[in-house]
């Protein structure tokens, strides 16, 4: 077996040492009838040329964006991502290193991550952000932890507009914790009806996604008054982190913690995960922050280096006191985003986000003209918005499908109120053509 | 200039090609650019005209501006700072750093897993779904579990997921129990993910032989323990003999046993926590089936209950249909709900499963046999110039303290620290806590034995040193582009993040 | 025990704080063998001024890089001041940890519950037995 280098020779040298006279015999302390008389039932053995073809077999019986034309966003959204990402990524000194405990060693990971923290800081308009979490999700959920936490209070008010899934992963992480949750409802154009009533001396936080679900741009400034108030904090949660190059930054408009997904810098889609999920707040709650966090310090020399600092937060020192019990974090994933916006830039990113912007509103212009679609939802969108069709939302995809296009997300499940509807996401790559032809597809036009 | 000063600084590198690299804001030149963009084929818009002008951000901050061979060059040099286990021995006890096949990460990227979409219709992603009930299944089989679940993201949210199902579990029985077991040897995250769920620790001190007894347990069990967590074989390497009755005293008040499974490579084919009394317990994907650790994740910690906790797992469960169709169940009423805004990390499936089709089942259980033999053979090497807490057969790992160095000042982590001298990523160190000045030492089956020998060689050169020159050990290390860097200034004055001068 | 020190003037308690009475006030804080054994601290929380404490509550929390542990009362009280210089520079408690590392002030309810504490050999006697 290529992985494992022994040979019978060694085996017998290393026995002889040990002082034992077989394999069998290293696992006494094993009591016998625990131990297993047969081989696993699992299949045996493959090649790698054998294993390949299966495993691609497997592969291609998944559409992806090489097969299909690609609308469909909803959380996970596909953009194009620069060749230099997988190449550095792929560094075997970056993928087979273990999280940067000995700093000596691990400078090249600590350094990307601090260079990663100050991204995410600019990105949110906050001070202080740390070294991932596992997705966007568990952030959203950390976030309203960490606000329950910073207040003393219990009671947690998510907005509409916060991703199902999202909304999902909330209420299980909070509820062994005797957590009230509030639902806040959506008014008619798409936005979250106005937060203030929901909001009262026992709230710790108001969880607002920007932009919602349903793709609409909310009025962040509002929430943050609404949440100031009765000292409750703001949370606002991000799906499509490339938002934030156009939007104005959560810190700017109040926010206390921001946090979310950053699958859209250079991380596959790839069915769901491995994903990235940030976190930033201002300097004052850093003693609160989950997760690991790499600070700037000097070596023996007085040479600039990076350390894991503020570490008593954590599960390893502080146990069952622990701000969080995360260990593992996204480490690689981390370093593909960090990369991604080296690459992009402010400048880069910024023009990315209006591409993503132009394709929407041109996409909206097209369903404005076509008989049978309109747009339900008044409010302002990115890059995402939705699309009453005729029929039925399945039906439209359907159509959209017999053209070679996954034409967005089926609404009836997540908001049967709308009617008929699909959820429709445009980025840099869909052209032109496409969009027109998935237009004609979810109205049930020829294309 | 003399000659030391001429081998000095040389441009930037100072010692031939060994980078010292800036951060990448500090590279930042403005109007570089390292994107290209195609050229828009819809009409431009203005944002402050569709969405309103206070809605948009003004500029960045916080960005570089690089070109792509910047942006390269800093990556590519910052990879040369770090240790990994393509370059050598990690020998970290309890997180199991074996080779990281290149097949696997190759599967990884086939387009049908990395570019494919977690929403997209069933019908559409049955390739997918076949891996996940393949892989769930192959997992239960190793484990003696009943069935797993990938959703967790790693091992501490795989736990969060175990006692969060053994609180359900109870909460359907009527029952309030408040606490939960927990070893003194438990790894951190044990604790920490029992407090998440309200729950208060109890701990179980080990006998002196390093083992958990059932004595021990029994005398803090009671109808208000919810579980006892345990670890097995136990951080200090050692199989817990007595798991059976242990798991026993639990069952007979009515408590459940969560295993923390991230030693479970000594186990793989030998034997079975499922056999052994375990009713719930996680995997970690990055230790024992070789997913890559990434320098700090993604992990993946998938679940494997007995079937008393099927109906508490996380939403949804991958199903096998009439006609071999596999589909999403998310009717699962009694479910902890969703951990993972998706499945998981998939990706880190993928890998999974690649690796133990090409182990099957010999190649597992020669796993195990080769890290318990290439563990075993260490410890012999080592005993007598090291202490040894707990010196008898071990499995995967052994721990041993700095108690024979103690009279030359020197302690576990100048050890530690002068090993990377010679080579070598430190063990884990200073845990478990009951060991006094542990180093915990798993030098994996992929270590081969001149590799192990040449291991041994440096720990007991250390010793040798400690007591010939302990200076050399307790400023180590000497040969590395940082020397030990200053932690306490980094917490005692946070600095967090780049800022431009002002 | 030469080698912490344990002044005869203190009380202590068992988990290694010590009582200094000032008049009507006690005075806090942690003793030499606990700084040395938490190592260079980093941080240090404190109970908010007018707070009330009882004995053998943890009235806040102190950290260094590697560790981090509960501070117990040794008596009750109403926290009538806290140390201003542990905030900017908790190493304070390191170079000084009886005089200008002190933490908290109480204006002590029952005068009695110093007589719980230890004397300074009692207090050498527990770090004796710990260190087995």
């Amino acid at each position: 077996m290529r992985y494992i280098p022994h040979t019978e020779e060694d085996v017998a040298r290393m026995l002889d040492a040990i002082g034992v006279d077989s394999v069998e015999a290293l696992f006494e302390p094993v009591p016998a009838k625990l131990r297993l008389r047969q081989a696993l039932e699992l299949p045996p053995a493959l090649s790698e040329q054998e294993l390949l073809a299966e495993l691609g077999a497997l592969a291609a019986r998944n559409a992806h964006t090489g097969t299909h034309e690609w609308f469909l966003g909803a959380g996970t959204y596909a953009h194009f991502t620069p060749s230099a990402v997988d190449a550095l990524v792929s560094r075997s000194e970056f993928t087979t290193s273990y999280t940067p405990y000995q700093p000596e060693i691990s400078q090249g990971t600590l350094q990307a991550v601090f260079e990663w923290q100050t991204m995410i800081t600019g990105l949110t308009g906050l001070e202080v952000a740390n070294a991932s979490l596992y997705d966007g999700a568990s952030a959203a959920a950390e976030g309203a932890l960490m606000a329950m936490r910073t207040t003393r209070r219990s009671r947690v008010v998510l907005s509409a507009g916060l991703h199902p899934h999202y909304r999902a992963v909330v209420r299980t992480y909070l509820a062994g914790l005797g957590a009230e949750i509030a639902l806040a409802p959506r008014g008619p154009d798409g936005r979250s009806a106005p937060l203030a009533p929901l909001v009262d001396a026992a709230t710790a936080c108001v969880v607002l996604q920007q932009p919602a679900f349903l793709g609409c741009i909310e009025d962040v400034a509002a929430a943050a008054e609404a949440t100031r108030r009765h000292d409750a904090r703001l949370v606002v949660v991000v799906n499509e982190a490339l938002s934030l190059a156009l939007l104005r930054a959560p810190g700017d408009q109040g926010a206390d913690i921001a946090c979310g997904e950053a699958q859209s810098f250079g991380v596959p889609m790839g069915l769901g995960g491995p994903h990235l999920g940030f976190l930033a707040t201002r300097q004052r709650f850093v003693r609160q922050l989950p997760g690991r966090l790499v600070g700037e310090t000097v070596d023996t020399e007085g040479r600039r280096g990076f350390v894991l600092t503020l570490s008593t937060r954590e599960q390893h020192i502080r146990r069952e006191r622990a701000t969080s019990n995360i260990c593992t974090n996204q480490g690689l994933c981390l370093l593909m985003a960090t990369v991604y916006l080296s690459l992009l830039g402010p400048v880069g990113l910024r023009r990315l986000a209006e591409q993503n912007l132009a394709k929407a509103e041109y996409a909206k212009a097209r369903v404005r003209a076509t008989p049978g679609l309109d747009l339900p939802l008044a409010a302002p969108t990115f890059n995402e918005f939705v699309v009453r069709v005729p029929d039925s939302g399945a039906g439209a995809l359907a159509r959209a499908r017999e053209r070679g296009i996954i034409g967005g997300l089926d609404l009836e499940p997540f908001a049967p109120e709308l009617g008929p509807a699909v959820l429709v996401c445009t980025t840099e790559l869909s052209r032109r053509d496409a969009i027109d032809r998935l237009v004609a597809a979810l109205a049930g036009r020829p294309a | 200039m003399s000659a030391a000063d001429r081998r000095e600084a040389v441009g930037n590198a100072t010692r031939g090609l060994s980078y010292e690299e800036p951060l990448v804001f500090e590279r930042s030149r403005r109007g570089r650019t390292g994107y290209s963009l195609p050229a828009l084929d819809v009409p431009a818009v203005d944002p402050a005209a569709c969405l309103s002008a206070q809605a948009i951000r003004d500029g960045i901050p916080g960005l570089p501006e690089l070109s792509e061979i910047d942006v390269v060059r800093h990556f590519t040099r910052l990879s040369t700072w770090n240790a990994a286990v393509d370059l050598g021995l990690y020998p970290l006890g309890s997180c199991t750093m074996k080779y990281n096949p290149k097949l696997n990460e190759r599967a990884a990227r086939l387009p049908g897993f990395a570019n494919a979409h977690p929403m997209q219709p069933e019908a559409l992603q049955q390739g997918f779904l076949e891996l996940c009930f393949e892989l769930e299944r192959q997992l239960a089989v190793v484990t003696g579990m009943d069935e797993v679940t990938l959703q967790p993201a790693a091992g501490a949210q795989g736990e969060l997921a175990g006692v969060m199902m053994i609180r359900a579990y109870h909460e359907q029985r009527g029952e309030r129990r408040t606490r939960v077991l927990v070893p003194d040897s438990a790894h951190g995250t044990n604790p920490a993910s029992a407090a998440l769920n309200a729950y208060q620790i109890v701990a179980v001190p080990s006998g002196s032989d390093g083992l958990l007894h059932a004595e021990a347990v029994a005398r803090v069990m009671s109808e208000d323990v919810a579980a006892l967590m345990i670890t097995n074989p136990s951080t200090l390497g050692l199989f817990e003999e007595e798991i059976v009755a242990i798991c026993e005293i639990v069952h007979a008040r009515g408590g459940l046993v969560y295993g923390d499974g991230a030693n479970l490579n000594a186990l793989l084919g030998i034997a079975r926590p499922g056999d052994l009394g375990i009713d719930v317990m996680h995997l970690n994907l990055h230790k024992t089936f070789s997913t890559p650790h990434g320098g700090g994740g993604p992990g993946s910690g998938p679940v494997g209950v007995k079937s008393p906790l099927a109906p508490y797992l996380p939403t949804p469960v991958v199903r096998r249909r009439e006609g071999g169709r596999f589909a999403l169940d998310r009717d699962l009423p009694h479910s902890i709900g969703r951990l993972h805004g998706s499945f998981g990390n998939v990706g880190m499936f993928v890998r999974a499963f690649a690796y133990l089709r090409s182990l099957g089942p010999e190649g597992l259980r020669r796993c195990a046999e080769m890290a318990v033999l290439n563990a075993n053979y260490l410890l012999a090497r080592l005993r007598g110039t090291y202490h040894v807490p707990y010196d008898r057969l071990v499995m995967h790992e052994f721990v041993l303290s700095d108690r024979n160095l103690a009279d030359t000042g020197v302690t576990t982590l100048d050890v530690a620290k002068r090993l990377i001298d010679y080579g070598y990523h430190p063990p884990t160190v200073y845990f478990p806590l009951i060991v006094h000045g542990a180093l915990m030492i798993e030098p994996t089956e992929s270590e081969s034995l001149e590799g192990l020998d040449r291991f041994a060689d440096a720990l007991l050169a250390i010793a040798a040193e400690a007591r010939e020159d302990p200076d050399l050990v307790r400023t180590a290390p000497h040969h590395t582009r940082r020397s030990r860097l200053d932690e306490t200034r980094a917490a005692r004055h946070p600095v967090l993040r780049w800022q431009p001068l002002k | 025990m030469a080698e912490y020190d344990i002044p005869e003037d203190l009380v202590y308690s068992r988990d290694d704080e010590w009582a200094r009475a000032e008049g009507a006030r006690v005075v806090v804080g942690v003793t030499d063998y606990a700084q040395k054994q938490l190592g260079d601290i980093v941080y240090v929380e404190l109970p908010a001024v007018g707070t009330t404490i009882h004995q053998g509550d943890v009235f806040g929390v102190i950290e260094s890089v590697k560790a981090v542990s509960d501070l117990y009362a040794p008596v009750s009280g109403e926290v009538v001041e806290i140390n201003p210089e542990l905030a900017r520079r908790p190493e304070t408690v390191n170079e000084d940890c009886y005089g200008d590392g002190w933490m908290i002030a109480l204006v002590v309810e029952d005068p009695a519950e110093v007589d719980d504490l230890l004397d300074a050999a009692a207090y050498a006697k527990h770090i004796e037995e710990r260190s087995e």
